[in-house]
């Protein structure tokens, strides 16, 4: 190896233990890894997981339309449920597979799109299949499609991904926008409406809301069990040294290109219910902005922890709802992006990341507010 | 070696036949049509290779994916526009667009970038939430207007040429121009002083630092110029064609898919990755209208799928 070969290893073996620290703990993996195997099959593992404050959380969301009104039930607990699933897949991929896409809304997007185009809307170009079936063709397009993705962007590393994805992302929007006999053009379709299933009207609040609970509940324990399986701890291997996987017998490009798989199917999900949510879809729905919010919903709340993308999609929702009594313009965007800047310079692990910070910071002075006692006394 | 050459005869023949095939058809049918589309993608490649240079000049340099590329083009044609609507002057209003979005990079690289380095997931983050607070501010300051700037007297009007009968002269200079400063370009790089710096730099940054550079004045200058052409660029294509929101995404769109098809950090490259995405586009638009973009996007999974790193690109 000459030294300007051996230079360039170690360069580019830097920068991404650079990224690695900071979307993740450098800890953790490892523990996990020494974990897993002693207590057997994962899902188990996952099971023993669970603590009380899982089951106080869990029994709250369950009470939470009881005590709120349609409009909290809905626009803020309904779609920040919905976009935290789509956050979600994002946190996956960028916090265990080091790949941060910013393809995850169109792959929501398609599925969004399939949904219309397979089952019912306004517009002439709807088959009107029954929900189910379009529902099912909807997912299987969009994993299809997050494949399509991950197979093209993984053919290359690091900060290419985000490159690639948004390149990927940005042409299915124009493509939404100038093709008329598939995806309807500019106007899109309306009054895609959610179904009536086991009589009960989906389109209804309480109802909306539970689905998107159960499906983000779901997905929540999907992606913890998935962290823990072998699949998720050789893949937080490929992230942080893919050379050495590629050595140890690892198909790295399969797990990157599986990775994208699984996230995929996931956006796919929070795709549908956000296309029920907003009775529509259009090339607006999956435009750079769109896109773009997911990625400040999943960094906001902090890449490193699935529930992460929940708590961002809180704080995004409540922001996009208030901002407006907050300041006297609607200069929304402003307020994200400063928000999403703020976090992102001064606390790269999101709003997690603070707290963590926070409580350290608190436990230090309450240890030393005792020892200052203690010397005292 | 002929194994490889053959390789090359087959794809080149698989690619290049229906092309060819495309050609002699679409001249056949409309020789009008077929050469103003050429003319206005070989104009539009021009365009997108001034935008796009600056982005590739900063990411080969720094590791730098400046995704706020597009608002710094928008930005750049908006204060353009005010001056040029204040002092009546094209080439003043040229200038102020470099020099506005040339501030602005030199001010973010000096005061955010310089203290993140080798950190690019975070600094590319920076720039997504500058882009998006910049695009929201200047839809405030400017709303959601069409501007269009007039050109100087001299390149106003069409140029008669034969065949298709008359084409914007503008176009044409500008086509000349970008050509005049791609090699305005390669001569900075290869035969200045700083260019010889930047270019060390791309090479290998620790080695440039130790042989007593200072690498953080030779990154201002290149984050200068890297913005200040997307500014530049801002009043040239929005006297083509015109200033609105949104064009912001249109740009950085043109930036990536063309850094990413020529291959990243390389001005030839990217010269290379312009013309055969405003031709893609332009010969897209022309004769598949709904699915213009798919032809944009086959060529940029075809480069991916047989040389991941660009046409012109080298291994990182």
């Amino acid at each position: 190896m000459s030294a300007a070969q051996w230079r360039r290893a170690m360069n580019s073996g830097a920068s991404r233990s650079a990224t690695a620290r900071w979307t993740t703990t450098p800890a953790e993996p490892a523990q996990r890894a020494v974990e897993a195997p002693r207590v057997g099959p994962a899902i188990l593992a996952s099971l023993r997981g669970i603590r009380l404050h899982h089951i106080v959380v869990l029994a709250a969301l369950v009470a939470y339309p009881l005590v709120a009104s349609p409009f909290f039930t809905f626009q803020i607990g309904g779609q920040s449920l919905a976009l935290g699933i789509i956050a979600l897949s994002l946190s996956f991929l960028g916090g265990q597979g080091g790949m941060v896409s910013l393809a995850q809304q169109s792959v929501a997007g398609v599925a969004g799109y399939m949904v219309a185009i397979f089952g019912t809307s306004i517009d002439p170009i709807s088959l009107h299949w029954p929900w189910w079936l379009a529902v099912v063709a909807g997912l299987l397009i969009a994993t299809l499609f997050a494949t399509f993705v991950g197979w093209l962007s993984v053919r290359t590393e690091g900060i290419y991904t985000i490159m690639i994805t948004l390149a990927i992302g940005v042409a299915f929007y124009y493509l939404t926008l100038q093709n008329y006999s598939l995806f309807a053009g500019h106007r899109g379709f309306n009054q895609v409406h959610a179904p009536t299933a086991f009589e009960t009207n989906m389109r209804d609040a309480v109802p909306f809301y539970y689905l998107a609970l159960a499906c983000a509940v779901a997905g929540y324990g999907f992606i913890q069990y998935l962290i823990r399986s072998p699949f998720g701890i050789a893949l937080q291997g490929v992230r942080d040294n893919p050379r050495r996987m590629r050595a140890l017998g690892y198909n790295v490009t399969g797990h990157r290109v599986a990775a994208y798989s699984v996230a995929g199917l996931l956006a796919a999900v929070g795709g549908v219910l956000m296309v029920w949510y907003n009775n529509q879809i259009s090339p607006e729905s999956v435009g750079l902005g769109a896109m773009i919010d997911i990625l400040v919903i999943a960094v906001l709340g902090g890449l490193r922890h699935p529930i992460g993308a929940f708590i961002g999609a809180v704080v995004f929702v409540l922001l996009q709802n208030f901002a407006i009594d907050l300041i006297d313009r609607e200069r929304f965007n402003t307020v994200i992006g400063g928000v999403f800047l703020m976090i992102v310079l001064f606390s790269p692990d999101g709003l997690l990341g603070l707290w963590v910070m926070l409580r350290s910071r608190l436990q230090l002075n309450g240890a030393q507010a005792v020892l200052r006692r203690g010397g005292a006394s | 070696m002929s194994t490889e050459r053959l390789r090359l005869w087959i794809w080149s023949i698989v690619i290049g036949g229906p092309l060819v095939v495309f050609a002699v058809w679409a001249i056949n049918d409309n020789p009008r049509q077929f050469l103003s589309t050429f003319l206005n993608g070989v104009t539009l490649a021009a365009l997108y290779f001034l935008v796009a240079s600056g982005f590739t000049l900063v990411f080969g340099l720094m590791r730098n994916v400046n995704l706020a590329h597009g608002s710094l083009y928008l930005l750049g044609a908006y204060v353009g526009w005010e001056v040029g609507d204040a002092t009546d002057s094209w080439l003043l209003a040229v200038a102020a667009g470099f020099l506005t979005a040339a501030l602005v990079g030199l001010f973010l690289q000096v005061a955010i970038f310089r203290f993140m380095q080798g950190q690019d997931l975070r600094q590319t983050m920076i720039t997504i939430g500058i882009s998006i607070v910049l695009a929201d501010l200047m839809l405030w300051q400017w709303g959601g207007l069409i501007y269009q700037f007039d050109p100087p007297r001299i390149i106003f009007g069409s140029l008669p040429l034969p065949i298709v009968k008359g084409y914007p002269t503008y176009r044409i200079v500008l086509f000349v121009g970008a050509v005049v400063i791609g090699v305005l370009l390669w001569w900075f790089l290869n035969r200045t002083r700083v260019g010889m710096m930047i270019r060390a730099g791309v090479d290998d940054r620790a080695m440039l630092a130790a042989s007593g550079i200072n690498v953080q004045r030779v990154f201002a200058i290149t984050f200068a110029i890297g913005a200040g052409m997307a500014g530049f660029a801002g009043v040239v294509g929005g006297t083509a064609l015109s200033i609105s929101p949104g064009e912001d995404t249109r740009y950085l769109l043109a930036s990536l898919v063309v850094v990413i098809v020529g291959g990243m950090g390389s001005i030839t490259g990217a010269a290379v990755g312009a013309l055969l995405i405003g031709l893609a586009e332009q010969f897209g638009l022309a004769y598949e209208p709904t699915y213009g973009i798919i032809f944009t996007f086959v060529v940029m999974v075809l480069v991916l799928a047989f040389r991941p790193r660009g046409i012109l690109g080298r291994p990182a």
